[in-house]
């Protein structure tokens, strides 16, 4: 059987609930499909209070504007959610397959968004399969999530917003830090997060990076080292960290497999952290009617996802010609958002990221300009 | 340099502290806040609307001492802990630092709480005079410190736990 649906959403993440709950505010009907067992993608587990505007949640934690964007969904007779149901492929003949409690379902919708959001990078170095190697996001899914305590003292690497959000989060479970290392000659997150876990006691570590890990059974320390202005180790610097957990904070890569899979054209694009569909100002991509928004475009903050989702659930409802007018306004508002979120210096790597993958896009697709 | 070591220069602290005569009639909120970044919940947490980010929401707060009367609305709401509120008119020797905190254990009033500086460093310990909490879904508390007068600029989180049941010498 081929269920029908308007608008199919993939991820109910910041961008896929938003975008879900804009297309249903103009009158199209939705189908979200996550592949968790619970919707709020990344936010479920971000206790701590998100910078933007108002208009954006920001000052609230991210938890709450998780439960608050689900609940909206929830709550709307025009979503359907169905959790526990990945999206395997996306067809040329308009059917999306979708594995779903172990069924195998086809779906067939007249407009897709894909906000798949991120994965995150690793790190290559001696010993680092050891048990006791984690990517910052399972230390956060065990702490935040499962609410198990995730180690006794931490090594964290990647002063970005992550790296040094986590390490404030281990800091609130009781967790000892014994220090933030970066390769990077420069604090990459927000300062105001580095100067918190700073006066709790946290030494961050510019130009710092792993050499080694060792144990025997499981991680018993690291070495670091110093590195030079080219970013080559300094030899003779290392020292050794004794820690029974390694935590890594390296950065994210869009999850874009059912992009490349749909025949998007794509674009490698450093600032946007990795290869992305090229998209259009309404986030369509080079596939009429596939609409991509979050970090599956880009990796950017949650508060952009969400407008980033929004805008793509106006425009995807708008072209199925739900309140056209309407649509107009709330995606020129939408798009004036995004636009503010990214003026200031912060949000320079994006539009220059934005900027050239408009001109990947003029030179790949030909026809299709964005 | 704050961007390699995250604690601001002496530099970056002068450019947010109010003038001496502000501070020397009374509580009066201060941004530690540098970076231009998005984000304004500073200036909705105001009710006199004291604090500004203008012309767009990367610029860094501005606050307006005058309005400014030290109340620490801001404090919980501030999504980087980045503001602070000083009392220097608290008493004859002290002067009052109200903190944003997020830890367990939290202090009482009444407790003496190990005071630290923006490396962490322990400076002494100081009696908690106040406790407020954020509230159920900002969950941070503000705490009052009552620390000796030169160390008004220096004290800028506390260490959660080990509170001593002193008494208060303030």
């Amino acid at each position: 059987m081929i269920k029908d649906t308007e608008i199919l959403v993939i991820g109910a993440g910041p961008a896929g609930l938003a975008a879900a709950s804009a297309a249903a505010f103009l009158g199209a009907s939705v189908l979200i499909c996550e592949r968790d067992d619970a919707p709020g993608g990344q936010l479920v587990k971000q206790t701590h209070k998100f910078f933007g505007s108002e208009k954006q949640y920001a000052g609230d934690r991210g938890i709450y504007i998780g439960r608050r964007l689900t609940g909206a969904v929830r709550e709307n007779p025009q979503i359907e959610l169905m959790t526990n149901a990945t999206v395997l492929g996306i067809y040329d003949d308009g059917i999306v397959t979708v594995l779903h409690d172990n069924r195998h379902l086809k779906i067939r919708p007249q407009k897709t968004i894909v906000a798949t959001g991120a994965a995150e990078k690793f790190l290559a170095f001696p010993g680092n399969d050891l048990p006791g190697i984690y990517g910052a996001g399972a230390v956060q899914t065990l702490m935040n999530v499962a609410g198990v305590r995730p180690a006794e003292r931490v090594l964290m690497v990647g002063a970005g917003n992550i790296g040094l959000i986590v390490t404030y989060q281990l800091l609130q479970a009781g967790v000892q830090v014994a220090g933030v290392i970066e390769a990077a000659p420069k604090i990459g997150g927000y300062l105001v997060h580095a100067s918190k876990i700073r006066r709790a006691g946290v030494p961050i570590l510019t130009r710092h990076t792993v050499c080694e890990a060792f144990g025997t059974d499981q991680l018993e320390g690291v070495r670091i080292c110093r590195l030079d202005d080219q970013g080559q180790k300094i030899p003779g610097s290392e020292e050794t960290v004794a820690c029974d957990t390694l935590c890594l904070a390296v950065g994210l890569t869009p999850l874009t497999e059912l992009c490349w899979q749909a025949g998007c054209e794509m674009a490698w694009i450093r600032e946007l952290s990795g290869h992305v569909p090229i998209v259009d100002e309404n986030l369509e991509t080079s596939v009429p009617g596939l609409y991509a928004a979050g970090d599956v475009s880009g990796i950017e903050e949650a508060s952009s996802a969400m407008v980033e989702g929004r805008l793509a659930g106006l425009a995807a409802a708008g072209s199925l010609g739900y309140r056209p007018e309407q649509a107009k306004e709330e995606i020129l508002a939408a798009r004036a958002e995004l636009a503010e979120l990214r003026s200031g210096p912060t949000g320079g790597k994006i539009m220059a990221g934005l900027a050239r993958m408009r001109e990947a896009g003029k030179t790949k697709g030909g026809v299709f300009v964005c | 340099m704050l961007i390699e070591t995250g604690i601001p220069t002496a530099e970056d602290l002068q450019s947010v502290t109010p003038p001496a005569g502000r501070l020397a009639r009374g509580a009066v909120a201060i941004a530690e806040c540098f970076q231009k970044i998005p984000c304004n919940p500073c200036t909705r947490a105001c009710p006199r609307h004291a604090i500004r980010i203008e012309p767009d929401i990367n610029e860094t707060p501005q606050i307006d001492y005058e309005a400014c009367t030290g109340c620490g609305a801001c404090i919980a709401r501030c999504p980087g802990l980045a503001i602070f509120v000083v009392d220097m008119t608290y008493s004859d020797s002290e002067a009052l630092v109200m903190l944003a905190f997020e830890f367990l254990p939290v202090p009482e009033a009444g407790q003496l709480a190990c005071g630290l500086d923006r490396e962490g460093k322990e400076l002494g310990w100081f009696p908690v005079v106040r406790v407020v909490s954020g509230g159920k879904e900002n969950k941070t508390y503000t705490v009052s410190l009552a620390v000796p007068r030169e160390l008004a600029m220096e004290v800028r989180n506390i260490r959660a736990g080990g509170y001593q049941n002193g008494k208060q010498n303030g």
